[in-house]
């Protein structure tokens, strides 16, 4: 069994009166596509932010790179983040930087390299993903696909250990989600890194997963190899690989 | 039993009664629906006894608002102790009613009637709570890494603070000016006739040059700004948080307040005061047009007095109060913009508010200090 790199366990998350999860444990492991499934509105994201450290965990237990992210202090806390990329649903750039900008953001802000070194990182990532000629550019006057493009080279910039993706495939026509899945692939093949995946994309998961966490109405119903997620028998697993 | 016998007939509907049982044709539909119950009320208002049981047998289609009404019917029935049975009907139509059958919502709960006095407290505990305490807090924590990341360059992108200057300063002058020297050259002129009635000319320089200075720049200044940039902030910061970049600024392990408020806050520090001078210049300068075309007092009288009525504490005050309102107005926008909830529509309505906020504590402040320093 390879080495655990994201450890869940007993993770209640209350808004108001609404219960939205329901003691949720799972593992990710070094290595591996993780993919958190489940409907819309099943409490996917919330997990993811509680992942990262964006909502306090109240209970349950939550352990990132061996990390308790309940018990780390601040410091502990950026190493952690520096560690880590984030690739978001809407891509998450900031408007107002242009794509070079946005994608040397963190190497400028972390590190003490000369601009003309950051400069050629970044245009290797911007490469790595297949985007050329838009350093200068800014993110409004990107397509779709490129937009989610430079937001993964940006989330890969500093090598993370750890890649989350909320949502990669979202408003993207099937071509370009499955350009987008195999860029992750050789992303995960070329740099070794571990990624947790947030969808409910059938195809994409069928495409990218090694191991499956499927929430449903905020609760886990099941989490294992993908292979033994298509094979499963509780209807609503079942239900959908097979007909969702 | 009920023995009546009755036929009546409009649309495409027949209201065929035999007994105690309604036997329904064709089909009952949306359209129908507008004849159909208000008939069917009134032959139970006029005979309690006269449904018991509806039949479907002949009924060929059924939608939605149909089944809703059979089983409204149902529910009007039974307020009289009668239970309405509906039988018969096709495997389709008898699919529909299960697929639209009537489940009642769960009751919500009422409220408690609460006292006025409950009611206020209430109120102000919420506001104490929800706003007061967290602007506090948000503002200890942007003022302190204001001040830290004076001597740290590198806590924020380079030339962040030179494009918040421009932004919230420099692109502000010209509205400014022209505003303020319409401000002064109307006081001065609502004042001229007073004074020249009782030969009291001179003294325009002194009302008009106190005023401008320790009143009326910085306010006027603060309460533009406010609307300028006080706005753009908010809308700009919680834009940022409903498209998750902060979260992402957050994830790349940067602070957002000292990434994106703090710049802010050192650009406004730096240009509002200017601007509050400038403003002051331009409503002095409307003053003395005035004071020359209505009271015969020229410029270089007007400038000698000038230095008589001016006095270091005058200066010192307005500039003090524009940094107050500097920081004010940027504090507020940031708390808008980053307590804003839902999309779109949020990003309005904390805009809208952060402007109405940071207008009325700028009044509130120029008053404090005003009655401090008086």
């Amino acid at each position: 069994m390879p080495e655990k790199i994201i450890e869940v366990r007993g993770l209640n998350v209350t808004f108001g009166d609404r219960r939205i999860l329901h003691n949720v444990s799972f593992e990710a492991y070094k290595g591996e596509v993780t993919v958190i499934l489940g409907e819309s509105g099943s409490g996917k994201t919330t997990i993811l932010k509680h992942l990262l450290g964006l909502y306090s965990i109240r209970e349950g237990y939550v352990s990132i790179l061996d990390k308790d992210i309940n018990e780390i202090d601040e410091a502990e806390q950026k190493q952690l983040y520096l560690q880590m990329g984030v690739f978001y649903q809407n891509g998450g750039l900031l408007n107002s930087l242009t794509v070079g900008e946005n994608v040397s953001l963190p190497l400028e802000q972390h590190t003490n390299l000369e601009l003309d070194l950051i400069k050629q990182i970044v245009s290797a990532k911007l490469q790595l993903v297949n985007l050329t000629d838009v350093f200068d550019l800014f993110p409004s006057q990107l397509s779709g696909g490129m937009l989610k493009r430079a937001a993964l080279a940006r989330a890969m910039v500093m090598d993370p250990v750890l890649l989350f993706c909320d949502e990669p495939g979202s408003g993207l026509d099937p071509v370009s989600l499955a350009s987008l899945d195999k860029l992750i692939l050789n992303l995960r093949e070329q740099l070794g890194m571990s990624i947790v995946i947030i969808t409910h994309q059938v195809s994409s998961i069928l495409r990218i997963a090694d191991r499956v966490v499927f929430i449903d109405k905020g609760r886990i119903i099941f989490s294992g190899k993908l292979k033994e997620a298509l094979e499963n028998q509780n209807m609503r697993v079942h239900n959908f690989f097979h007909i969702g | 039993m009920n023995t009546s016998n009755n036929n009546t007939s409009e649309g495409n509907i027949n209201l065929n009664f035999e007994n105690d049982t309604l036997y329904l044709k064709d089909s009952l539909l949306i359209g129908d629906l507008d004849f159909w119950i208000p008939s069917i009320l009134a032959e139970i208002k006029k005979n309690p006894n006269a449904i018991i049981k509806i039949n479907l047998d002949n009924l060929t289609r059924i939608d939605s608002a149909g089944v809703a009404a059979l089983f409204y019917l149902q529910g009007k029935l039974s307020k009289l102790n009668k239970n309405l049975q509906i039988s018969g009907g096709s495997q389709s139509i008898r699919k529909k009613l299960d697929l639209f059958s009537y489940q009642k919502s769960p009751a919500t709960k009422k409220k408690e009637k609460i006292s006025i006095f409950e009611f206020i407290g209430d109120r102000f505990l919420n506001l104490y709570y929800q706003y007061i305490t967290s602007y506090f807090t948000l503002a200890a924590d942007i003022i302190f890494w204001s001040v830290t990341d004076i001597f740290k360059p590198k806590a924020h992108r380079k030339g962040e603070f030179y494009n918040q200057a421009v932004h919230i300063g420099v692109n502000a002058v010209f509205i400014i000016c022209t505003l303020s020297f319409i401000i002064g050259l109307v006081i001065a002129l609502q004042s001229a006739a007073q004074l020249r009635n009782f030969g009291a000319n001179i003294f325009i320089v002194d009302l008009i040059v106190i005023s401008m200075m320790r009143e009326m720049g910085p306010l006027i200044t603060a309460i533009l700004v406010a609307g300028r940039s006080g706005s753009a902030i908010a809308a700009e910061i919680a834009t940022m948080k409903v498209t998750s970049e902060l979260d992402a600024i957050k994830t790349m392990a940067l602070n957002p307040i000292r990434f994106v408020i703090v710049p802010k806050i050192h650009g406004s520090v730096v240009t509002v005061p200017f601007l509050t001078i400038l403003a002051d210049a331009m409503g002095i300068l409307g003053g003395m047009l005035i004071a020359y075309l209505y009271l015969d007092i020229g410029p270089n009288v007007f400038i000698n007095r000038m230095g008589e009525t001016i006095y270091n504490k005058d200066i010192l005050i307005g500039i003090l109060k524009s940094l107050i309102f500097a920081v004010l107005i940027v504090l507020t926008g940031s708390y808008f913009g980053l307590s804003v909830k839902e999309g779109a529509e949020g990003v309005g309505k904390v805009t809208t508010l952060a402007v109405v906020v940071a207008i009325s504590i700028v009044i509130v402040a120029d008053s404090i200090i005003g009655l401090i320093f008086y």
